[in-house]
């Protein structure tokens, strides 16, 4: 048994089997970052930070005549969202029933997933993650609710790629803003503008609800780089005779290599 | 180096590093392979008492060095990585761990947690 502790948890073959392929299910459809930035590991729940190559001087030497350097690393954040299910509802995959209420679990591993596509994109100080968003260029292109235009900031934002040269394919995360705009809106010859901006980027348009606004990037590897240690991964807390409690928990860290190989597309402000 | 090593089967400037690494190790992973197998051979034809310890010897080495070659592999890929996890060290009949995977029956101590989301890239 790991540090998840699932056997002592009072949850049958069958509930944790429903259990997990409700929350596979909602990551892989709620997670965006995943689909566009390269992925490595997973190096295990014993893994702490990963090697940058820096160091950093130490203004106060052991002793005189000697420099002193220290190793500079970037630590791999944990995550985790506890969540709480009703062992009654539970026991009813024991019988066969494959309808379980399982929205804690959805909600759990939705919230995971915003909170790990929100550190991708748009960084998170507290955990040593610096985002594309900040890294990038502050002359970021905006938005409108104009989503006719979609297709011409997302050319402008490809030339901008080009020019730095970074080469493609490129994909965009959309917010969920961006993604129900542009799946509605039609051009006047009724061509979809969600289509014209599929074929302008020879790339994934992934539907991205941890994103406010949009981001484009490019797919062709080595600009920007997920590093997980225990991937996502669900554990066991405590039950009572009515409930089990179970938390969903990932360690990990983002780093942007390549701040040029990203245009974030953002709202102006209203 | 073998020819195969740098010309992976795709038009230059299509493969990512990251794939062209890949193709590296299997590629390596399968030379140790072979020599595993070809020692084995040698091992049964020498006639040799010292000869046949002496390739066993190397044989094993061989094998030291096809598993440091996998691990690398599992680490870089995340879908090898699940494989790996459903189907090496199990015990009985190894079809069943599938049934398992894929039918649910898997209780909770058979795995180590993790959900196998890894990379959705692609």
């Amino acid at each position: 048994m790991n540090d998840l502790l699932r056997d002592l948890a009072p949850i049958s073959s069958a509930a944790w089997a429903e259990i997990e392929k409700e929350a596979r299910r909602t990551l892989k459809l709620t997670l965006a970052g995943r689909k566009l930035v390269d992925f490595s590991g997973p190096l295990g729940w014993e893994a702490s930070a990963v090697d940058t190559g820096r160091v950093e001087p130490v203004a106060t030497p052991p002793r005189d005549g000697i420099e002193a350097s220290l190793r500079r690393v970037q630590p791999l954040v944990e995550l985790r969202v506890p969540f709480e299910l009703s062992r009654r509802e539970l026991e009813t995959a024991g019988r066969g029933a494959n309808d379980l209420d399982l929205a804690p679990v959805v909600s759990a591993a939705r919230e995971i997933a915003m909170a790990e596509d929100g550190a991708i994109f748009h960084g998170y100080d507290a955990g040593g993650i610096k985002g594309i968003g900040p890294a990038a260029d502050p002359a970021t292109l905006t938005l409108t609710d104009d989503f006719a235009r979609y297709p011409i900031v997302v050319a402008e934002a490809l030339s901008k790629l080009r020019e730095d040269s970074v080469a493609g394919p490129y994909g965009i995360a959309l917010g969920p803003r961006c993604y129900t705009g542009l799946t509605e809106t039609t051009t006047s010859g009724g061509y979809r503008v969600f289509d014209h901006v599929k074929r302008l980027l020879d790339g994934p348009v992934v539907w991205a609800p941890g994103v406010d606004g949009a981001v484009i990037v490019s797919l062709r590897g080595g600009d920007f780089e997920l590093t997980v240690g225990q991937d996502l991964s669900i554990g066991y807390l405590d039950h009572t005779g009515e409930t089990v409690r179970l938390y969903l928990q990932e360690s990990f860290t983002f780093r942007v290599l390549e701040a040029e190989a990203a245009v974030p597309l953002s709202y102006e402000a209203r | 180096m073998a020819d195969s090593d740098e010309n992976p089967s795709a038009a230059p400037g299509v493969l990512k590093p990251q794939t062209i690494d890949q193709h590296r190790a299997i590629t390596s992973l399968r030379e140790e392979l072979e020599a595993v197998d070809l020692y084995d051979q040698r091992v049964d034809a020498a006639q040799d008492d010292e000869l046949r310890a002496l390739l066993a010897h190397n044989r094993d080495e061989e094998k030291e060095h096809a598993m440091m070659l996998l691990e690398w592999v599992r680490r870089q890929n995340p879908v090898m990585d699940e494989m790996m996890r459903t189907y090496l060290f199990v015990e009985g009949d190894i079809t069943a761990a599938e049934e398992a995977e894929t039918g649910g029956q898997s209780p909770s101590g058979d795995t180590d947690g993790s959900l196998g989301i890894g990379s959705l890239k692609g």
